[in-house]
């Protein structure tokens, strides 16, 4: 197989998936968006992608998850052995107390801590034992990442935030000579979330649910096939959290973005598709 | 990319650090200041050093020398002939000067140098530091009729001192003073007349004896002893209008006194000479020491002549070099076929050795200390960083769950690491160099505000203070400084990228 079909496949793949509602919610993808597709990390991870067409594909499969932390020198089990499928295109929220451990469950499904025990499989393969570098790819390329706090870089204006992901991506040469396709990629998407209006503004400027937002255009603007949200609306008003979870629920629907919402909020998690209780450190019913 | 953006948002956005740099820029511009002045001093210093003696010099261990310089001469180009573009013979002897000054007699040790006038320039550039320009081209013995600088003339674009009573020198002054002398002389009993110079003129009381010989009447308005060149700073000394006063002017009298060169029985032996120029090195030590006369004379005095042979004794040989032949190697070839015992062979820098090796001692000392500076101002910006890294902890959580790596994390610290000492050796840089511009302004305001000469050209005889700026160790010296900021935020940079991306996103 030549490098050059290598390097296409995966996106004809997926425009093949998304071909109805990806074309209209954002119109003339960006040519500028493709290159991200050549980094010969990524390729591996591509190539195993399961080809089916069919819509409850498996995307990402924790089996046994076991996580502690030491604390002096008590060890405090956090994670007891979790097992978790999530399909192409649904919004699965995972609830639970405080301390259940329903963060670092989503911290280690993104790969940002790693499993004392058992396995995560994003596409099909084994993500949680990769090694740093290609973990630092994954996460910037194909998952996005919402945080309760919003996490915001404060020195930042919202066009630069959502841009960020874009520039760790891009050596500095090629972001600069792709810097306008990304430029409008970015100001589409904060179009779609509704803060065209904002770009200049620093995140101190704006407010709690505009942040959000901010936040969700960031993680959106690489395209990722999977979204991890770590209490999307736990620091918002009723009325705000509500707006953020309807859009959401819409991009979910519209775009069939997969949705992963940990949420200790029983009224936010109706809205999703399927619900992990977690108590414990174990899953306790879906 | 975010690496470069991050560094320059940082960089606008946190002030407190462009404090931590501030030291490097005064230790950046200090050591620019510091350096730039001292080279400017040592080439100075060199050039003035290197103004009295010739390249190379073959020295007697004895004061009264050796005989036939003609034939040292020759050897000495046998030896080093290539290297060699001049050679002249001197006598350098201690002696006493006297002279009066007003109503008192003063005395002063001197060393007294007989030099060949006309070989003298060769190997030297005693004839630059002359006060007639008719002398500098040409130097002579004989007393000149006016003409002599009334500005020095080695004062540069600040001009310099005034000497206004270098106005009347030269002929005019002898011939005027000779006026008065003779009136006075008119006006007192001849037995009071302690004035050595114009005997003749007073009655003779031997008139009635047979004459021996014709006798010669010395007239001083129309003839002059042997001329002497004196160093400026003996007769000479600034006035509180910043210009130059004269204790005596060309066209007066002094008496040398040395003693013969008679092995067995030296004796003191006196002579009259003709002040016909001043010798103004600016270098103090220099400038009050050394009396220059015509090497014959001074032999003649000393007796220094074979009286068989009617050889003549020299105890020193100058020899000057062709342009970049090593002045050591030369020394060293000579010292080989010139026997220890007897001679000594030196080079300039030999001569003034002490002098060169204590300021090039002290030039490496203030560089060691400044540079230290810049070190001290380094732990300053390793003890900020490591607040900013605190400081951005969750930052750099965020970064890294946008999927930056640790080179990257590490890049952003190592690069405004960077870039502070580039703004704080850049603005080092200018500040050091339009200081350094400025500097002669900037002494004499302080003096003005402290009113305390800062830079008195009375001791250091520079009316500006000479500074070199040396490209090369500029360059060093900006290089030393981001150096020391990039290696103090390395630690920073280090323990941010090991930051655990978790612990940082839950960092409050």
């Amino acid at each position: 197989m030549s490098r050059h079909a290598k390097r296409n496949r995966p996106d004809g793949d997926r425009s093949g998936k998304r071909t109805t509602t990806l074309e209209t919610v954002r119109p003339a993808a960006p040519a500028a968006i493709a290159p991200r597709h050549d980094a010969a990390e990524i390729a591996p991870i591509e190539s195993h992608r399961i080809d089916g067409a069919h819509a409850r594909a498996e995307v990402l499969r924790a089996t046994g998850l076991f996580k502690r932390y030491r604390k002096g020198p008590v060890e405090v089990p956090v994670l007891r052995g979790v097992d978790l499928t999530v399909r192409q295109g649904e919004l699965l929220a995972v609830v639970g107390q405080s301390g259940s451990g329903k963060s670092t469950l989503l911290h280690v499904l993104a790969t940002l801590d790693a499993p004392d025990g058992g396995e995560v499989r994003f596409d099909g393969r084994r993500i949680d034992n990769l090694p740093s570098r290609e973990r630092d790819l994954l996460r910037n390329r194909r998952f996005g990442m919402i945080f309760q706090f919003y996490h915001l870089l404060p020195e930042l204006n919202v066009l630069e935030n959502v841009l960020a992901p874009l520039m760790i991506a891009e050596s500095m040469p090629g972001y600069f000579l792709r810097r306008r396709g990304y430029r409008r990629q970015a100001t589409e998407i904060l179009e779609l979330v509704g803060l065209a209006h904002r770009l200049k503004h620093k995140p101190r400027e704006l407010s709690g649910g505009e942040m959000q937002r901010t936040a969700i255009a960031r993680a959106l603007v690489t395209r990722p096939e999977l979204l991890l949200a770590d209490e999307p609306t736990g620091n918002l008003d009723g009325e705000t959290g509500r707006e953020i979870l309807e859009m959401l629920r819409g991009l979910n629907q519209e775009q069939n973005l997969t949705i992963v919402m940990v949420t200790h909020d029983k009224e936010i998690a109706r809205g999703a598709d399927r619900i992990i209780r977690l108590v414990d450190g174990r899953v306790e019913s879906e | 990319m975010y690496k470069f953006l991050l560094c320059w948002r940082y960089l606008r956005t946190r002030w407190i650090a462009l404090v931590s740099i501030i030291s490097v820029m005064l230790g950046v511009a200090t050591m620019i200041v510091v350096n730039s002045v001292m080279s400017g001093f040592v080439s100075e210093m060199h050039q003035r050093l290197h103004g009295i003696h010739s390249d190379v010099v073959v020295e007697a261990r004895d004061l009264n020398g050796f005989c036939d310089a003609q034939s040292h001469m020759e050897k000495i180009r046998q030896v080093a002939g290539e290297d060699i573009e001049a050679m002249t013979p001197t006598v350098i002897v201690p002696a006493m000067l006297t002279f009066r000054c007003g109503s008192q007699w003063i005395s002063a040790p001197v060393q007294l140098i007989g030099i060949d006038p006309a070989t003298q320039g060769t190997v030297s550039a005693f004839a630059q530091y002359l006060q007639h320009p008719e002398n500098r081209r040409e130097p002579t013995f004989d007393l000149r009729r006016g003409g002599y600088d009334t500005q020095d003339h080695q004062g540069g674009p600040a001009g310099g001192s005034a000497r206004p009573a270098m106005a009347t020198a030269g002929w005019e002054h002898r011939e005027r003073w000779a006026r008065s002398e003779a009136f006075r002389q008119a006006l007192e009993p001849p037995e009071q007349t302690k004035n050595p110079a114009p005997d003749a003129v007073a009655p003779d009381p031997f008139a009635n004896l047979p004459p021996t010989e014709p006798a010669h009447v010395f007239d001083p308005a129309k003839e002059q002893y042997d001329g002497v060149v004196l160093g400026i700073a003996m007769i000479s000394r600034p006035t509180d209008d910043g210009k130059l006063g004269f204790a005596l002017l060309p066209g007066d009298d002094v008496r040398i006194t040395t003693v013969t060169a008679s092995r067995r029985d030296p004796k003191f032996q006196s002579r009259e000479f003709t002040i016909v120029d001043f010798y103004e090195s600016k270098m103090s030590e220099y400038d009050s020491q050394l009396v220059f006369v015509p090497i014959g004379v001074l032999q003649d005095m000393r007796g220094m002549v074979d009286p068989s042979t009617q050889d003549r004794f020299v105890n020193s040989i100058q020899i000057k070099l062709r342009e970049g032949a090593d002045n050591h190697a030369v020394r060293d070839k000579l010292k080989k076929s010139f026997p220890a015992e007897v001679y000594t062979v030196l080079t300039w820098q030999d001569k003034q050795g002490p002098l060169l090796s204590a300021v090039h001692m002290e030039i490496t000392i203030l560089n060691i200390l400044l540079f230290l500076i810049i070190a001290v101002a380094g732990f300053g910006i390793l003890a900020i960083f490591l607040m900013i890294v605190v400081e951005k902890t969750r930052d750099i959580g965020i970064l890294k769950s946008l999927g930056a790596s640790r080179g990257g994390v590490m890049g952003i610290f190592l690069g405004y690491g960077l870039s502070l000492g580039l703004v704080g050796s850049g603005a080092g840089l200018v500040l050091g160099l339009a200081f350094v511009h400025h500097i002669n302004q900037i002494a004499d305001w302080i003096s003005r505000v402290t009113d305390q000469p800062l830079f008195d050209p009375t001791i250091y005889y520079f009316y500006r203070i000479p500074t070199i700026v040396d490209p090369a160790t500029i360059a060093w010296i900006v290089l030393g400084a981001l150096g020391i900021a990039v290696l103090s935020s390395v630690l920073p940079a280090f323990r941010a990228a090991m930051l655990h991306p978790v612990e940082a996103l839950r960092y409050e």
